[in-house]
């Protein structure tokens, strides 16, 4: 089967600065994947490049099998991108808008029950005839998403879609991605929240200074962070000796990081033996949080 | 019925918008054009007529086609320049970058939408004058093709000036300081052969001095230059100025990173 995204060898430079150091990547249709790194990791760029709204320096990236800079048009028609930033035509209403994204890719009045469906689904209907600039954070971020499904391709690329989105509306928001990924869409997510992609994603990459420093399952990238964390609240400091074991601390709050969960004991009776009081204790599975903070060096 | 097929519905959506865009504040883009023109032809008119013939034509009937002109053309310019500008600032542009739409379809949809509103503007200028003054058209067609050329070359221009402005105050200096003193001094209110033979050879380095040189053609049947060549320098340069801004296009200038 034809790879919803193929990248070959991609690099990017603006000047000096090497943006993308020579990505490889292939993401399969109908996978829900989730593309993570700190701001300044490539991401943008990365997802630029598919869109076509930049040019590689050298390599190739394909959407569907078509080449996003020889068979442009296949490729945008294959591609629905929404952007990171709230950007939103200030003269136009939200049905207006919809109709006129569905225009430029050659749909008419035919597509309109389709317009109508996402303007529902997403919860705008109240919203269609009000114009965009009078629109909320949240309903304008409604908008971007629905703008980017009026054509209906089959890969969908969400640059941070849920920053700065409420819960309730985040949630609203995934469970409708969560249907067009079982529909057969291949979804591509960057988020911050890695909670999301933990949760979301079958793949992920990480990626850090332009370039991919993990590629896998999710599942696998969890196995490489073994063992377990405890959470301690102390009435007095960590004894030296366990120090090594800490991954993040706040005070007399320690997260340690153990490799099994034998280990417990161990810790509790060194905490004991100092005549420390435990105040508060809890064990808690090693999340991709601590794979991005190992691999990235950075939450 | 569709009867627009959905390979052109990409390119007619585009131009469909950029119509909307300015007709939905059309009190600023018709209305005060308009009203801009017919201020200039008030004052003018109350201090020269009667004062000053040109070709044997009064002064106010002379004024009327180089004010109708010079409107034309500066709405034209500003109909692609300003959507692109905002576009960009505002950072919507990227709807469109994101679709099938080839450079050769985006430059004929703003094209196409520039020469709408020079027309609407010609147009409603014309409409309102003709009310107060007696003002034939001799050559209709004439009067129509130095419309439809000047605001070509003009929206062609815009396009150029959006792509190339990165701010509000780059837009305002290319207006003020290339657009303005091309359409003041290309004779909009004096023959060339009123000035020193110095100034009257500047004039016809001027584009668009043979706009408004062949549109008043078209009014009166005199010009101080034969309409054919006025309107084969107007095609000439907008061909040229076309060709550059589909060559920035395809390159992607300030456009695609």
């Amino acid at each position: 089967m034809i790879p919803a995204i193929d990248i070959e060898q991609v690099q990017k430079h603006y000047g000096k600065l090497q943006a993308l150091k020579g990505i490889n990547l292939t993401i399969e249709q109908g996978e829900f994947f989730g593309l993570l790194g700190p701001n300044g990791a490539g991401k943008s760029t990365l997802i630029n490049l598919l869109a076509g709204l930049i040019r590689p320096t050298t390599g190739k990236l394909s959407v569907m099998g078509f080449d996003v800079q020889t068979q442009y048009r296949q490729a945008r028609h294959a591609l629905g991108v929404v952007p990171q930033e709230l950007v939103f035509d200030p003269f136009f209403n939200v049905r207006e808008m919809l109709r006129f994204q569905a225009g430029y890719f050659g749909l008419g009045p035919e597509n309109d029950a389709w317009v109508d469906e996402i303007i529902e689904c997403l919860g705008l209907t109240d919203k269609a005839h009000t114009n965009m600039r009078k629109l909320s954070g949240g309903m304008k971020r409604r908008a971007l998403i629905a703008q980017a499904l009026v054509h209906k391709p089959p890969v969908i690329v969400l640059d941070e879609p849920t920053a700065g989105v409420d819960v309730e509306l985040r949630q609203m928001m995934w469970e409708f991605i969560k249907r067009l990924n079982r529909e057969g869409h291949t979804i591509i997510l960057t988020t911050h929240y890695l909670e999301e992609a933990e949760t979301l994603c079958s793949r992920v990459a990480m990626m850090k200074q332009g370039q991919i420093v993990a590629l896998d399952s999710t599942a696998n990238l969890l196995k490489k962070i073994p063992g377990k964390n405890l959470r301690l609240k102390l009435a007095a400091a960590l004894p030296e000796a366990l120090r090594p074991l800490i991954r993040h601390e706040e005070g007399n709050e320690y997260m340690l990081a153990l490799t099994e969960v034998a280990q417990v004991e161990r810790v509790l009776s060194q905490i004991r033996e100092a005549n420390i009081v435990v105040e508060d204790m809890q064990l808690i599975e090693a999340d991709l949080e601590d794979v991005f903070v190992d691999l990235v060096g950075q939450p | 019925m569709n009867l627009i097929s959905s390979k052109m519905r990409g390119p007619w959506t585009l131009f469909r918008k950029e119509l909307l865009r300015f007709w939905r504040v059309s009190f600023q883009t018709v209305a005060a054009p308009v009203m801009t023109a017919l201020l200039y032809l008030l004052v003018f008119s109350h201090v020269l007529e009667g004062r000053v013939q040109v070709h044997g034509v009064n002064y106010t009937s002379f004024l009327i086609p180089g004010l109708i002109m010079m409107s034309v053309l500066q709405n034209a310019f500003a109909n692609s320049s300003s959507s692109l500008i905002q576009s960009k600032v505002m950072g919507n542009l990227v709807f469109v970058l994101l679709t099938p739409i080839s450079y050769l379809e985006f430059f004929l949809a703003f094209l196409a939408a520039a020469i709408a509103r020079g027309l609407v503007v010609g147009l409603g200028i014309y409409l309102v004058v003709i009310v107060f003054i007696d003002l034939p058209i001799i050559h209709p067609l004439l009067v129509l093709a130095f419309t439809i050329l000047g605001s070509a070359l003009l929206g062609a221009f815009g396009i150029i000036a959006g792509m190339w402005a990165d701010k509000f105050d780059q837009m305002a200096a290319f207006q003020n300081f290339i657009i303005m003193p091309l359409s003041f001094l290309s004779g909009v209110f004096y023959s060339i052969h009123s000035l020193p033979p110095f100034w009257q050879e500047v004039s016809h380095l001027n584009p668009f001095f043979y706009i408004i040189d062949g549109f008043r053609y078209g009014f009166f049947g005199v010009s101080d230059m034969s309409p054919v060549v006025s309107l084969s320098i107007v095609a000439l340069s907008f061909f040229a100025i076309s060709w550059l801004a589909l060559h920035m296009l395809k390159s992607g200038y300030k456009l695609r990173g």
